[in-house]
């Protein structure tokens, strides 16, 4: 089990600790007053990575060896050159840039391949690193394949890779999702990449694209690790879930109170167990009735609990993004941080929660460490 | 020759004092400069060599015209200064 949780927000990475049982506390701020997009920590040698995107200064990338006592800074992509005279402009006409803007997404390879970082990025580049973060290289096939110059921002101004799940049983198996661009994979490390989204709709496309791959906006792609074959997303359109590898995925409906929302976690042995935050879609982004709610099943999402002691259940409008959730390794710990400031843990799946913090800045990312 | 200042706002993630370098142009002023404090270049300019876009900087307190190629003749003497645009909030 994990006694330590990592939340980077707006103005810092924050870390909290238990501190005994059903307590948790904030302990420490690192970069305070800096923009932290996410940070990871990297099972093969329990290096943490903190991803800062500056603003003015540009997208950087940050290591520590020693749980947060010294951290240095690593390298972070660089988007190719574009063509001479080319000007890349999305589906919709409008310009994307060839430069790095932000880290969006970053997984370890696994044991056997010592030193593999990848990273999703926006504007929809994924990089990989053979040197713990210290060089890294444009995973060009996926940039240069047409179905990329179709993908959109979603989430942001322009794509992204937001989901970089990396086989368990073959590390040169890598499935990403893009927002707003669909799921693609590879099983040669990069070589050649195949849609899959069979089974996915996006009834915000127009008819004819509805089932289109690009036109999938999955919010987030989890694979179970204990059972690799079982695979869930939260896609703008509501949950789906593959029993068959990614093959094909199967829409999960009549869920109450609402299907939408952004983040997901899959029990790591149990493929039958995952835990969504609903949220009003689209128009409006915010927990229904103004209370903080999490969904859980426990039956492959024929059924879902709502769980909701501990969280606010009125007047709370605590919207939680994409990777603001998380579940340690035990399967039994959760939890999650919202846009205004608020982070919640679980110590027994979801049934109940404590509140860690109520005026945080907005956060973008929670990991257990 | 030519001195170059960083605003202080930068001084927070790298550390880069004011420095006497030579150089008749911007491009060749910073690239002395980033010679001295190579962790400043990806503060500074983007992969492709270019001012970020929320950056600005100025010889004699005026901004420069080429953003992209960093063109603009550094006069000897010259105080060169980067510093954040406000654009970026």
């Amino acid at each position: 089990m994990s006694d330590q949780l990592l939340v980077s927000t707006r103005k810092g990475l924050f870390s909290a600790r238990r501190q005994g049982k059903g307590a948790w506390a904030l302990e420490e701020v690192f970069f305070l007053g800096d923009n932290v997009s996410l940070s990871m920590r990297d099972p093969r040698d329990g290096a943490w990575y903190a991803a800062l995107d500056h603003g003015h200064f540009g997208a950087k990338l940050h290591r520590s060896r020693d749980r947060g006592a010294t951290w240095e800074e690593v390298g972070v992509p660089a988007y190719p050159a574009p063509p001479e005279g080319h000007v890349e402009k999305d589906f919709l006409g409008r310009e994307i840039p060839w430069r790095l803007i932000r880290f969006w997404c970053l997984t370890p390879g696994l044991a056997s391949q010592p030193g593999l970082l990848w990273a999703g990025t926006l504007p929809g580049g994924l990089f990989w690193s053979e040197d713990w973060g210290a060089t890294w290289q444009m995973v060009e096939s996926l940039w240069n394949m047409p179905e990329r110059r179709k993908w959109m921002g979603g989430g942001a101004d322009a794509p992204g890779i937001h989901s970089v799940v990396v086989d368990p049983r073959d590390g040169h198996r890598v499935v990403v999702a893009v927002s707003s661009g669909g799921i693609w994979q590879t099983r040669d490390r990069g070589q050649t990449w195949t849609a899959h989204t069979k089974g996915m709709r996006a009834d915000y496309a127009p008819p004819e694209l509805v089932e289109a791959p690009e036109s999938q906006d999955p919010h987030r792609l989890v694979q179970c690790p204990g059972q690799p074959d079982h695979w869930w997303v939260q896609h703008h359109n509501g949950i789906f879930r593959s029993t068959d590898d990614a093959r094909s995925w199967t829409e999960v409906t009549d869920v109450q109170p609402s299907v939408f929302g952004f983040p997901v976690v899959v029990h790591p042995k149990d493929p039958d167990t995952a835990w969504f935050i609903p949220a009003i879609k689209d128009e409006k982004r915010i927990p229904v009735e103004g209370r903080v709610v999490v969904n859980r099943t426990r039956d492959g999402g024929r059924t879902f609990e709502t769980l909701h002691r501990g969280l606010p259940q009125a007047w709370a409008y605590d919207l939680v993004y994409r990777h603001a959730m998380d579940l340690d390794g035990s399967g039994e710990r959760l939890a999650f941080g919202s846009t205004t400031g608020s982070v919640w843990i679980s110590e027994n799946q979801g049934d109940d929660w404590l509140t860690l913090a109520e005026h945080l800045p907005p956060v973008h990312a929670v990991v257990f460490v | 020759m030519p001195r170059v200042a960083f605003t202080r706002n930068l001084q927070r993630h790298v550390a880069c004092p004011p420095c006497a370098v030579a150089g008749a142009t911007v491009r060749e002023s910073l690239e002395a400069a980033f010679a001295l404090y190579p962790r400043l270049r990806g503060y500074v300019l983007d992969e492709h060599g270019e001012l970020r876009f929320h950056m600005s900087i100025y010889v004699d307190g005026v901004p420069i015209a080429d953003r992209k190629g960093l063109g603009d003749p550094v006069p000897e003497g010259a105080e060169i200064f980067v510093m954040q645009a406000l654009s970026g909030g």
